[in-house]
């Protein structure tokens, strides 16, 4: 089998504050293939961005502190490499979509420079192209992302912009780098809600054109459906399911998932969704066990007592709940 | 056109600042126990000569009208005899503003230049030793008065090392250059008296950095956590994870947005520096604005004293001018909020 | 039930106590600061207890014990009349803190007052009245002000702390206008205006309890600013006057004996240094722990 493109591997990461050690990160575990979409789902506050960061290695320390586990990107371990050495291979190869475009862009230059100085030193460009060439490749990214007046936008800063523009500016420079793998984290919770799926099916397009590899966070199950191959799902800090996006809605394993498909509102009118009772358990004092048992509906005695493992439960389809051990 | 706009506005408050504390000050000024005019001429002073003094500054006249006279003469450059030196005051002030304006110019660019140097110095190698000697040292930096740094300074390198001279703008056996703007150095480097500007440079040195030492610390902190705080900012992240080498981002990314506050508040240090004037031009005899404006002070000489605050006001007025441009320059967000507010 | 409601209010209170005092505690320099404020206060309440030689703070004269450098029998050795110079400085704080501490009593109220209504008003007139009066203050460094006042005024201590006040107010009221500008348009506001609520109770119980933690931050960093004019106020002779011991009046007599007797001025310039160095630290601490929660 090929080494997958990213991979991480039991990987804890936590938070020291007061009165103790949040442990955000419980033991995370996730592959992304060559040129796969992956969704990676989950409520808020579990854990993805997180995840994203440290392997974009921009988590704040301190207060983050990395305790254990592997990342590897093209077989080389993000984490043991040096940091300079790391912001190599990320510009080269890893790039990232921000849940906020406001805050992704620097507020005191204009696009065209930051779009500039991202294709300067993109990949595959040499270090000593022409100042034009630079500047019709950007202009390009610009229209790829079907934005207006691309000559004017350039002279813009990004207060200039609405939300969507700023948004389609970051998808533009993301892109154009030509990095393997795009990381887009909810890259449209920040938006109106009419410009959403504008976006989101421009991001689509261009990745499908484009032929990355690509993570996509999320807590919207309509469009990981949509748009993934390939879906893990998150609770409280570790995977709980991995599974093909078909498979995995056809057939959701783990209480926790089969809770969240609950939880999306049908249009075939009938009442309220159900959800998933309880809240997301502390950090502190994380339950015992698997961190789920308590909201679940099919708890067992050995939930309280061990973590559940990964177990195969059909082609390709893991799940971490002991309801599947054989 | 837009500049034009922020500055006719920033032009008519600054009259209307200057008004008001004209105003303020002359108030202080008169609520004062006591004659003034006697008190200037002193105890022995025959009555018609005091009387003319009262006369002169218009001391028999309501208030307002008081006021009215001297904004009046004021407008024409007038700011009436010094009780003290027994010349116009106008004229005190041509010849010692220069000497100040040169020491506290100095000293702004050593704040300016080393303050940021160090915070980003500091911001760069955040948590080593260079960091901590910085930051430790800033706090000195801040805490210690300049009147402190002056006396310890004049102690060590004027007493103890003899290296460097302790009182005056120039000693005496060195020839002055042509006055053209009065400012030393500038003046000497224009008209080559090298020997001068670098005498001049020589006694500018102890008061300029003993003055200098607190704002420049309140620069390096300030551009030191600012570029710590953008350094956590998402864009940088972004920047980062978009693959721009880490020292274009440091030294084009990161420390354009990180000067915005290091900016913002020179205007605010360099009101500690013209303040601080005062004592540090009294420790090293230098023949400066502030001196006199002490001395008058400790001899009630009224006439100088508002006439030194009133100058003080003027050149704080220039500056913060110059540093809303300076800052409007840096941010687009200032600079098209104020577009799209008009 | 009444008990216990009571009880979980006490528990939150020590809660929130304890969470404050981690974060401020986690840093050791807003806990050396702490240290530094209590000593400083306590030598200068107690001044004339602790005071090796507490004759020494007003007029005295020894000479055959003047100009002595540094020994057990005088930790920071002797002025040039005999006077112990340790006990100056304890008595040196006194007048820092009485000045830094009616100072900045005479000034917050009205400081924060002001900005309250400027902000609440703000577009109004009265923004633009109180607003305009505070730019003419600040037009000139306070110092500057200060020692004009202190001029005019006979100079002493007394005037002293009249004319840093007077120069003061006008930064509080910057500072709440900023925030009570934008609190008014917070939704826990206007829901009070509509409830009806009167602009005493929006202003006094709404707006104000959220700017308490910046404006109290400002108030520790201040008492050091405060402190520090002072000395420069009696360095010039125009603060604490002789022969009180004000700590600036303290460095600026020993000047002209140095540096043979540098004791007389170093060790005054110190203590100033300590008490800013002390409020300063602590007021970054209490900004840091006001500060939002990153994470």
């Amino acid at each position: 089998m090929i080494a997958p493109l990213l991979e991480i591997k039991n990987l804890h990461v936590g938070f020291d504050i007061y009165g103790g050690h949040l442990k955000v990160l419980d033991g995370v575990t996730f592959a992304v293939g060559k040129g796969a979409k992956v969704g990676l789902v989950g409520e808020t506050g579990c854990g993805k961005t997180t995840t994203m960061k440290s392997v974009m290695r921009i988590l704040p320390i301190p207060p983050g502190r990395l305790t254990e586990g592997e990342i590897f990107f093209k077989e080389s371990d993000l984490l043991r490499v040096n940091l300079k050495k790391v912001r190599g291979v990320k510009g080269k190869g890893i790039s990232m979509i921000f849940q906020d475009p406001t805050a992704a862009l620097n507020p005191v230059f204009t696009i065209g420079r930051q779009l500039m100085d991202v294709v300067k030193y993109s990949k595959g460009a040499g270090e000593n192209q022409a100042k034009d060439t630079i500047k019709d490749r950007a202009i390009n990214a610009l229209k790829d992302v079907s934005m207006p007046d691309p000559e004017r936008i350039m002279e813009n800063y990004p207060i200039q912009l609405s939300g969507g523009m700023r948004q389609r500016v970051c998808i533009a420079m993301a892109l154009v780098t030509g990095s393997e793998l795009l990381i887009a984290d909810e890259p449209t919770t920040s938006l109106d809600v009419t410009i959403q799926d504008q976006v989101l099916r421009l991001l689509g397009n261009l990745v499908e054109e484009k032929r990355n590899s690509t993570i996509l966070i999320t807590h919207s199950l309509g469009i990981v459906r949509e748009w993934t191959d390939r879906v893990y799902v998150m609770y409280a800090g570790s995977m709980v399911e991995a599974a093909p996006t078909k498979g995995l809605f056809s057939n959701p394993l783990h209480p926790y998932t089969q809770g969240l498909m609950k939880a999306v509102p049908k249009l075939t009118g009938e009442g309220i969704a159900e959800g998933v009772p309880g809240r997301i358990p502390n950090y502190l004092n994380p339950p015992s066990g698997c961190r789920f048992h308590p909201r679940c509906p099919h708890v067992m005695r050995i939930c309280e007592q061990e973590r559940p493992p990964f177990f195969n439960a059909g082609s390709d389809h893991q799940v971490a709940c002991f309801l599947y051990k054989e | 056109m837009r500049l034009g706009v922020f500055l006719l506005k920033r032009l008519l408050h600054s009259i209307f600042v200057l008004l008001g504390l004209s105003i303020l000050i002359f108030i202080i000024a008169r609520v004062m126990p006591g004659d003034p005019a006697r008190l200037a001429l002193g105890p022995r002073a025959p009555e018609w000569a005091v009387q003319r003094v009262r006369e002169s500054m218009y001391l028999d006249k309501p208030l307002y009208a008081q006021y009215y006279y001297w904004l009046k003469d004021a407008l024409h450059g007038d700011f009436g005899e010094s009780l003290v030196t027994r010349r116009d005051v106008a004229t005190d002030i041509k010849e010692f503003l220069p000497a100040t304006m040169e020491l506290v110019l100095f000293s702004g660019v050593i704040m300016a230049v080393f303050g940021i140097l160090l915070g980003a110095i500091s911001a760069r190698y955040s948590n080593t030793w260079i960091d901590n000697v910085v930051r430790i040292g800033s706090y000195a930096g801040v805490v210690t008065p300049s009147f402190v740094f002056a006396v310890l300074f004049l102690l060590i390198f004027g007493y103890v090392l003899h290296i460097l001279p302790s009182i005056g703008r120039i000693s005496s056996g060195v020839a002055r250059p042509p006055v053209i703007t009065g400012l030393i150095t500038i003046d000497g480097l224009f008209t080559g008296h090298f020997a001068a500007v670098l005498d001049a440079l020589k006694h500018l040195i102890m008061p300029g950095v003993a003055l200098a030492l607190g704002g420049m610390s309140q620069e390096a902190r300030i551009t030191r956590s600012s570029m710590s705080d953008n350094l956590r900012k998402d864009y940088i992240a972004a920047e980062r994870a978009q693959g721009i080498p880490e020292r274009v981002i440091n030294l084009k990314y990161l420390l354009k947005p990180s000067l915005i506050p290091t900016v913002s508040i020179l205007g605010l240090d360099f009101a500690a520096l013209l303040a601080n004037a005062f004592l540090v031009e009294l420790i090293f005899n230098w023949p400066g604005m502030s001196r006199y404006g002490i001395n008058g002070m400790l001899r009630k000489d009224l006439n100088a004293i508002i006439a030194v605050i009133m100058v003080m006001g003027l050149v704080f007025i220039v500056v913060n001018i110059l540093v809303d441009l300076i800052v409007a320059f840096l941010d687009p967000r200032i600079r098209l909020g104020a577009e799209r507010s008009k | 039930m009444e008990r216990s409601a009571h009880a979980t209010f006490w528990s939150r209170k020590l809660e929130g106590f304890g969470r404050g005092w981690y974060k401020f505690s986690r840093n050791p320099l807003s806990i050396i600061g702490l240290i530094a404020v209590l000593l400083v206060s306590f030598l200068a309440t107690f001044a004339p207890f602790v005071a090796p030689y507490p004759k020494h703070a007003g007029v005295f004269v020894n000479f055959a014990e003047a100009s002595q450098p540094p020994s057990l029998r005088h930790l920071f050795g002797t002025d040039v009349v005999g006077r112990d110079i340790l006990s100056r400085i304890f008595f040196g704080f006194r007048f820092s803190l009485m000045l830094g501490v009616v100072v900045l009593t005479l000034v917050v109220p009205p400081g924060v007052i002001l900005g309250l209504t400027a902000g609440y008003f703000k577009g109004t007139w009265i923004d633009t009245v109180i607003m305009r009066i505070t730019d003419i203050f600040v037009a000139v460094p306070p110092l500057i002000l200060a020692l004009a006042i202190c001029s005019v005024l006979s100079p002493n201590i007394f005037h002293a702390m009249i004319a840093v006040s007077l120069m003061w107010w006008p930064w509080y009221t910057r500072l709440v206008y900023g925030l009570s500008s934008s609190l008014r348009n917070e939704f826990f506001v206007q829901a009070a205006e509509v409830t009806g609520a009167s602009r005493l109770h929006i202003l006094f119980k709404e707006i104000l309890p959220n700017c308490l933690s910046p404006i109290f931050t400002k108030m520790s960093l201040d008492m050091g600013w405060v402190i520090l004019i002072g000395a420069s106020l009696s360095f010039v002779g125009l603060g604490v006057q002789p022969p009180k011991p004000g700590l600036g009046t303290m460095v600026a007599d020993g000047r002209i004996y140095m540096p043979d007797q540098w004791w007389i001025t170093v060790f005054p310039a110190f203590a100033i240094m300590l008490v800013v160095l002390g409020f300063n630290l602590l007021g970054d601490g209490l900004r840091d722990l006001f500060a939002v929660e990153e994470v």
